[in-house]
């Protein structure tokens, strides 16, 4: 009864906050000053036709590393938490077979999906997606791969190597932005290029491309890791 | 038009919420949860928020669904 009624008081009090929200939303039609600025000023600073790139890897780069830097952190933990020791792995666990159709499509999609998470960082500086999109489209790759053949093993090496010197470049980039440019992570280092080409908005799609295989190593290193755990003795 | 889609994009996005929690299957629990990822996905869509919608689609209805299943999997092998 008691907790009933606390559920109830909860939900009241949530209802309240949103009402608090929603009385003092009036849609407003314009933007407000930083966003006005970045609308303004984005196109002709950092040259990205996806103002939401521009932002989010030049005016808020800083936030973007802390990102990776999270996400590289859970990985970790997740690998640190979920290793098992020699003695708890079952040498072959019990897998069910998987269908003909799941092995055969799996060998025709994964490498397309491989290529759309590719064109998706690449062009992050142009269409709406990036480093953290394609490098998520990488991984559900990878995870089609283990869904496929469950006991396909990913090579800690290759992805630990992947991500490592990804992280590094990105970080250098943005040195060399403090070297070279305005300031750290600034894109100017590069020419900028003529606006809406590929090879345009300075150094975004490099550090977009550098992004995208960190979090896409990442992912995949965290779904190889949960899979591997798989393996271990009931007890 | 937009309202409409909307609305039902909502309904169906609480149903499966709802579904999440009370559904005596966890297996569709699970479906249930990456489908309110789903509709969340096409609702940053239709709110021209592309970057947020392939984020959510891709993670929140694809990796996240999967991780689940896994770690289902896993209590079931320590609990026959």
């Amino acid at each position: 009864m008691i907790k009933k009624l606390l559920i109830v008081g909860l939900l009241a009090g949530v209802a309240f906050m949103f009402y608090g929200l929603l009385i003092s939303y009036n849609g407003t039609e314009t933007l407000t000053g930083l966003g006005s600025y970045y609308a303004q000023n984005g196109a002709r600073e950092v040259g990205a036709a996806n103002l939401v790139s521009s932002i989010v890897v030049t005016y808020r780069g800083l936030d973007t590393l802390g990102e990776v830097t999270i996400l590289f952190l859970a990985a970790a933990i997740i690998g640190f938490v979920l290793k098992l020791k020699k003695d708890e792995v079952l040498e072959a666990r019990p897998v069910r077979e998987t269908s003909e159709l799941l092995t055969s499509a799996s060998q025709v999609i994964v490498p397309v999906i491989f290529l759309v998470g590719v064109y998706i960082f690449i062009n992050g500086h142009l269409t709406p997606g990036g480093g953290f999109q394609g490098g998520a489209v990488i991984a559900s790759g990878v995870l089609l791969m283990l869904l496929a053949n469950p006991t396909m093993h990913i090579s800690h090496n290759i992805v630990a190597t992947i991500e490592s010197i990804s992280g590094i470049a990105f970080v250098a980039i943005g040195i060399l932005g403090i070297v070279l440019a305005g300031g750290f992570l600034d894109n100017r280092l590069l020419p900028l290029g003529e606006f809406g080409t590929l090879l345009s908005a300075g150094a975004i799609p490099l550090i977009y491309i550098f992004i995208g295989l960190k979090v896409g190593a990442e992912l995949s290193n965290i779904i190889g890791t949960i899979s591997y755990n798989q393996n271990e003795k009931p007890n | 038009m937009f309202i409409a889609i909307a609305i039902i994009l909502a309904i169906v996005s609480i149903a499966g919420a709802i579904m999440a929690i009370h559904h005596k299957k966890l297996s569709v629990a699970i479906i249930a949860s990456g489908l309110v990822s789903l509709t969340a996905s096409v609702m940053f869509l239709l709110l021209a928020a592309p970057d947020v919608a392939l984020t959510e689609a891709s993670i929140g209805s694809g990796l996240t669904t999967i991780i689940f299943f896994y770690a289902l999997n896993k209590i079931r092998n320590n609990h026959d």
